[in-house]
């Protein structure tokens, strides 16, 4: 019963200055969404209005949808650039496939795939991009920030081959070639919420199933903290490696898709610096960037209080420049307090051996 | 050689008639430039704890790593239960039951003691993480070793020992055959040890085998039913473990005599070279890590400093670095006071620190070993703006054959080194900033017989020189044979200072526990914190 009795002196302290301040520290980025709605609420009247609100989750919910998958990428204590141009070239895969379908010379047929068919054969290719990041970094040890680095440009290359720099317009498909509906899927709803506001929904709650119930999430953390006890325990580093980045794809090809059938157009530049908000969003989430430490729920936290700000900050007519300034400051103050509170709960951890012996 | 090849052919035979679950037949593994394993052949007897020494170096972990099936044998071949297996990955390994406990601790601070028990082998319903039943099982494995850790803690909290005794969980939970343990009682106390002792016993009655490394001579004999002796990749000796005793082992793992392990010259101690008053570093949260220590150290002498693990030795010698600038306290050097709180002003004024961790805190992993020594006094070979390679080169070489640092190429990655030649450039490195006090702390930690008799050398040396050492051990036979004046000191202060005539084990240890309650009733409290609160 040894064991058992450490647990019960913590909880039958008093609340003391440090459980207040540690409360505080731990929900910061709760508190900093709290914070940042109320002040726009009483800056700007509309900003609670049902309609804004929406815009606002839609605008969230790319971001966020980016941010968990490179949450895995994250805690496993590596990193994807490429995200942005992967949303650019599933867009333009998607844009594609719909105005031109697949030409078969040899048949001398086109055909025009059914837009199910489009939007797997494009997460498909998100993942696969992914793997290859994936394969890259594991297989022949490439750092990274380096791997991804050139995926971003390659990814970005094709998305701009594919139909010489210039949009799809259009993407509605026609309903003699069947293809047709496309467009529902930015614009379409469920009980008044629009579906990538469902989807970031569903993709959060399997996330966050994923890292706290299954091997798989545990092993990722697991690399993060110590990546050689992970392998000598036995975990396959490289293959769990490997999926994180095809799950960073995946999210970044469901991410093209929304955002092409939102515009119902499908543009190469399409997604040019996402990578950059994604990461902003899991570092403001409290997830360390040397990994193994972080948590989806955090992530999503993050992705709201970026998209809030930002949109906020529109609303108030902060000029663009004032919004970069302030965006930045915000994801460096919240490294900072991350920090403190690191030393904090090293402390308070120590404290607490100290009063067990 | 030709007795090595006898006991080689001896190990073969007795394979033959005897119980061996597991052999690795003339494992030869070539590393680029050396050569770590030569055809050497190794039994491991069923239920039995089958003990491998020799020095850092003699190719014992190489071994290790082969039956974990993290490195492969160049040639020869494993066989378990006379057959022969391949392991080509530390899977393959737990495939067959073989698990392993590495010498310096495997686990992911960023987990709960409960995800690291169980990493890789989770146990799952439906492939979903069962974490009712993994609590359950790591509440009963810790219980079984007989220690209060929480199951839900996070393994960055817990002090050392209690990270090793989350390891040997780990290794308890996988039901394996084989168990190999390497090192596992660097971080235990004695009570500790005491408990990983019993819980082989009950191993063994289990039938489970029992591979055990350990530089502690005197507990293998206690432990141990075989005994396998390496040196410089070849096996010299493989013997049961009765009618053995420690100086046999030292011969065989030196090939030379153990009472040479201590050298000490008799050396003239000179005037107060050091003198500190009521040092004193508040801990976090009240209480002191340092509780107003006072002590002189002389020219010449060697002051050893003995205490439990977290007694305040580290943080002693860390506030004279300079590396607590919280410390409060007067310190003077040649009767002046030092004023400078930083530790490039302490270095600049002579002091310098060996320290305990020599791979986190004494040495840059990426450098090379010219590099490595030249980083604490790189302003001594510039040239108003350049770096001059000559006089760098001048200053390597030599300290390279003073303290005989075995390298082919000062060029040489640090790592490359042997446990005992990295320990060497640390204190080469301290040498170089022209020193007045060298503070060696723990200094023969991890490294071989071979290696610590050097480090003595070099430190009796030193000290002839008239340098002032501070030298904290943990090790009661070194401390009683290097020192000049030993202090003891526990939680923070000190509560013993005994001559070199006055002092002996019984008196170190009574002082070492001041403080710490009656001496039956400190089971768990032996190595209160890690140190230095470092995790």
């Amino acid at each position: 019963m040894d064991a058992a009795k450490a647990t019960p002196i913590k909880r039958s302290r008093r609340i003391t200055k440090t459980d207040i301040q540690q409360f505080l520290l731990r929900g910061r980025a709760f508190i900093a969404l709290i914070l940042v709605v109320v002040v726009f609420t009483s800056l700007s009247p509309q900003f609670l209005n049902a309609e804004n609100l929406v815009i606002m989750s839609k605008h969230v919910a790319t971001n966020a949808l980016l941010a968990i998958g490179m949450t895995f990428v994250i805690l496993t204590g590596g990193i994807d650039l490429s995200v942005g141009s992967i949303v650019g070239l599933t867009a333009m895969i998607a844009g594609g496939l719909i105005n031109e379908g697949i030409r078969i010379d040899a048949l001398g047929v086109i055909v025009y795939p059914h837009t199910w068919t489009i939007i797997v054969i494009s997460l498909i290719a998100g993942t696969l991009m992914g793997a290859i990041s994936g394969i890259v970094i594991t297989r022949f040890n490439v750092a990274p920030f380096i791997a991804t680095l050139g995926m971003l440009y390659v990814a970005r290359g094709f998305a701009g081959l594919r139909n010489n720099g210039y949009t799809f317009p259009n993407i509605i498909g026609r309903p003699e070639f069947g293809n047709t509906g496309f467009d529902r899927l930015g614009a379409g709803d469920f009980l008044g919420i629009n579906y990538s506001i469902w989807i970031m929904a569903v993709f959060a709650v399997i996330a966050w199933f994923v890292t706290t119930r299954l091997p798989f999430g545990r092993h990722v953390y697991a690399i993060g903290g110590n990546e050689r006890s992970a392998e000598l325990s036995g975990v396959r580093i490289n293959t769990t490696k490997t999926i994180v980045y095809m799950i960073s794809g995946f999210c970044s090809a469901m991410v093209g898709l929304i955002i092409a059938s939102q515009l119902v157009a499908a543009h190469p530049a399409t997604g040019e610096t996402f990578e950059l908000n994604a990461i902003a969003a899991v570092v403001l989430g409290g997830t360390s960037l040397a990994g193994g430490r972080g948590s989806v729920g955090g992530t999503l936290i993050g992705a709201f209080v970026i998209g809030v700000l930002g949109d906020g900050l529109v609303m108030l007519g902060v000029s663009s420049f004032w919004q970069k300034v302030i965006k930045g400051a915000v994801i460096v103050l919240a490294v900072i307090i991350d920090q403190v509170q690191a030393r904090m709960q090293e402390r308070i951890a120590l404290q607490q051996q100290q009063e067990q012996m | 050689m030709s007795e090595a090849q006898e006991t080689q052919t001896a190990v073969m035979e007795a394979a033959l008639q005897e119980d061996v679950i597991l052999r690795a037949e003339n494992i030869t593994k070539v590393f680029p430039g050396t050569v770590a394993l030569d055809q050497v052949t190794f039994n491991v007897y069923t239920g039995k704890v089958n003990v491998l020494v020799g020095e850092n170096g003699a190719g014992k972990s190489t071994l290790m790593k082969i039956l974990a099936g993290v490195e492969q044998p160049t040639r020869g071949r494993v066989l378990l239960d006379g057959k022969e297996i391949r392991l080509r990955s530390p899977l393959d390994a737990v495939r067959y039951g073989i698990g392993i406990i590495y010498q310096e601790l495997n686990l992911c601070p960023n987990l709960s003691v409960v995800d690291n028990i169980f990493l890789a082998r989770e146990l799952a319903q439906r492939g979903v993480i069962d974490k009712k039943a993994e609590k359950q099982q790591a509440r009963e494995l810790v219980r079984r070793l007989e220690q209060n850790i929480d199951p839900d803690a996070l393994v960055s909290d817990l002090r050392i020992g209690q990270q090793q005794i989350v390891e040997i969980a780990k290794a308890l939970a996988q039901d394996v055959r084989i168990l190999i343990m390497d090192e596992p009682t660097s971080a235990l106390s004695a009570a500790e040890v005491e408990v990983l002792f019993r819980v082989i016993r009950e191993l063994k009655a289990h039938g489970v085998s029992i591979i055990y490394i350990s530089h502690k001579l005197e507990e293998l004999l206690q432990i141990g039913d075989y005994i396998t002796v390496l040196r410089d990749g070849h096996l010299v000796a493989h013997e049961p473990t009765d009618g053995i005793d420690v100086p046999w082992i030292i011969e065989r793992m030196v090939g030379r005599n153990p009472a040479a392990l201590f050298t000490r010259k008799d050396h003239k101690i000179g005037d107060v070279l050091l003198r500190v008053e009521d040092l004193t570093l508040p801990r976090h949260g009240g209480g002191y890590l340092l509780d107003h220590v006072s002590f002189e150290l002389r020219a010449g002498e060697i002051l050893g400093f003995y205490g439990l693990m977290g007694a305040g030795r580290s943080d002693l010698v860390d506030c004279l670095a300079g590396a607590r600038p919280e410390a409060s306290g007067r310190i003077f050097l040649n009767g002046q006071e030092v004023k400078g709180k930083s530790v490039a002003e302490r270095i600049a004024a002579g002091f310098v620190l060996v320290p305990e961790d020599r791979q986190r805190d004494g040495l840059v992993p990426t450098l090379s070993v010219a590099h490595n020594m030249l980083l604490a006094s790189l302003n001594k070979y510039m040239n108003k703006l350049f770096l001059q390679k000559k006089k760098e080169q001048q200053a390597v070489d030599k300290l390279i054959s003073d303290l005989s640092i075995r390298v082919a190429n000062p060029q040489q990655t640090i790592t490359s080194l042997s446990g005992g030649n990295q320990q060497k450039v640390v204190v080469a490195k301290g040498l170089l900033t022209e020193p007045r006090v060298l503070m060696l702390d723990e200094p023969t930690r991890g490294i071989d017989v071979g290696a610590k008799s050097e480090i003595f050398e070099i430190m009796s040396r030193l000290a002839l020189q008239g340098y002032g050492v501070l030298f904290i051990s943990s090790e009661l036979k070194e401390i009683l044979a290097m020192s000049d004046r030993i202090l003891v000191m526990s939680k923070g202060a000190i509560t013993g200072e005994f001559t070199r005539e006055e002092a002996s084990e019984e008196k170190l240890v009574a002082a070492s526990a001041v403080g710490h309650g009656p001496a039956n009733s400190g089971n768990h409290n032996n190595g209160r914190k890690n140190q230095n609160g470092r995790s």
